[in-house]
């Protein structure tokens, strides 16, 4: 259980590096929300909620919820100063229309071509889409935060999608525990490895096929 | 003209086989009072959209579980642990619409569009929903062409509301409320409060009355 607290922590912690000051940004259910806990020192963002806010604040302690205000994860959370509220047309027509600069989303799988595929297994899950292919087509750039690899130990980073896609080639940034990965017109570009890993050793946990860049870096932690 | 009435008066036009638009997002700006005035009143065959499947006991997921529901236009169910065996069961065609493109569709009807162009869902499963949607390029991008979504019934959440029918909501309890509203025949809004006209700032109303048919204290 801590391993994984572990693996989540450092994928987050990446990520959260992402980021200029003053990007617009839609953090998906699950682990993506844990990025905003990390957000480095002089960066400021600004935190889109597609259930209809502009300004989401901290997860609210017991005893400080209110029952009209919730993230689209279904937690009750605060609103900062300068927040705003708005109807779900309003909310996607700020989605679809190119104003959200970054959306950080997890993943059942992505392949080598960008695509992905994160609402539904056929005869076992049926969650929906939500919001998910509206963020996905609409965001400026798309960060997957995902485990590198499925429980049973297989890659989620593919060559083909196998699952029901939820967008074609719109992830641009694969963040894992073990790497950094870039979608480029040449391919999926290996770019960072962490520091407890090698670039055999992500060659080796991936099915997708990779480039490897010609200045690995070491993921800073 | 008057809006305030009863709950009773209110449900009247509400009839078995019906398209129902309700409002809310995880049960925050749901129309708890009105759901079960529809299972009050034994209403069946309805063919219900609203943005998720709630959380079950609670708002649309009541309906869901009581089995009147024929048909779900939805985004998102995966909240709701009840609604596999719900499936499972059988009786209910679920149509998974992308949030936004629900939205729209919403919209479109209630802002008399013939329907819209949008980038989501390109290259998905989305693409055959619904008998298959019409492609179309334009400069080089290609979109679906998403149809208007009406309703016979809308059942609202407002914050405040007075005897026009005006609404203001509250926080993210607006979310598909103001557009629900647009979209159907019959427009009824269960208010927190209700006060008389004059009161609500004209600046400040989220839905115009004329929208509204019946407004029931909450």
């Amino acid at each position: 259980m801590d391993r994984q607290k572990d693996k989540r922590e450092r994928i987050v912690k990446r990520i959260a590096r992402e980021f200029k000051d003053g990007d617009v940004v839609n953090l998906g259910i699950g682990m993506p929300t844990l990025v905003a806990n990390f957000i480095p020192k002089g960066v400021e963002i600004v935190l889109q909620s597609e259930n209809g806010f502009i300004g989401i604040g901290p997860v609210c302690g017991h005893g400080e919820e209110d029952p009209d205000l919730i993230n689209a994860g279904n937690q009750f959370v605060k609103m900062l100063p300068g927040g705003c509220f708005f109807d779900s047309a309003t909310s996607f027509g700020i989605i679809r229309g190119g104003h959200i600069d970054v959306t950080v989303l997890g993943t059942l799988e992505v392949d080598q071509d960008g695509n992905i595929a994160n609402y539904i297994v056929p005869g076992k899950m049926v969650a929906g889409m939500g919001g998910a292919m509206d963020l996905v087509v609409g965001a400026k750039k798309v960060i997957i935060a995902t485990e590198h690899c499925d429980k049973s130990g297989k890659s989620k980073i593919l060559k083909k999608c196998r699952l029901p896609l939820t967008a074609v080639s719109q992830a641009d940034l694969i963040v894992t525990e073990m790497a950094v990965l870039e979608r480029t017109d040449r391919g999926l570009v290996l770019k960072e490895v962490a520091p407890d890993c090698t670039v055999e050793d992500v060659i080796q946990n991936t099915e997708a096929e990779l480039i490897v860049a010609d200045d690995v870096k070491t993921i800073a932690v | 003209m008057d809006k305030l009435t009863t709950l009773e008066k209110a449900m009247e036009p509400v009839r078995d086989g019906q398209v129902m638009m309700f409002g809310g997002f995880m049960t925050v700006g749901t129309p708890f009072k009105l759901i079960d005035a529809i299972l009050a009143k034994g209403v069946k065959d309805i063919t219900a959209v609203c943005n998720d499947a709630g959380i079950p006991g609670r708002g649309v997921a009541k309906l869901l579980a009581a089995g009147v529901v024929r048909k779900y236009y939805t985004s998102h169910v995966g909240l709701n642990l009840e609604f596999r065996q719900i499936v499972a069961k059988g009786g209910i065609d679920v149509v998974l619409v992308p949030q936004g493109t629900l939205a729209e569709r919403i919209r479109a009807a209630g802002a008399g569009l013939g329907g819209f162009l949008t980038p989501t869902g390109v290259g998905t499963e989305v693409e055959n929903h619904e008998g298959g949607k019409q492609k179309v390029t334009i400069a080089g991008r290609e979109y679906l062409l998403e149809l208007p979504l009406k309703g016979d019934v809308a059942f609202v959440k407002a914050h405040r509301a007075d005897r026009s029918g005006n609404l203001i909501f509250r926080k993210s309890a607006r979310n598909f409320n103001p557009l629900i509203a647009t979209a159907c025949r019959h427009v009824i809004v269960e208010a927190e409060h209700v006060e008389d006209n004059g009161i609500l700032d004209p600046d400040m109303v989220h839905l115009p009355g004329i929208f509204v048919d019946a407004v029931v204290q909450g």
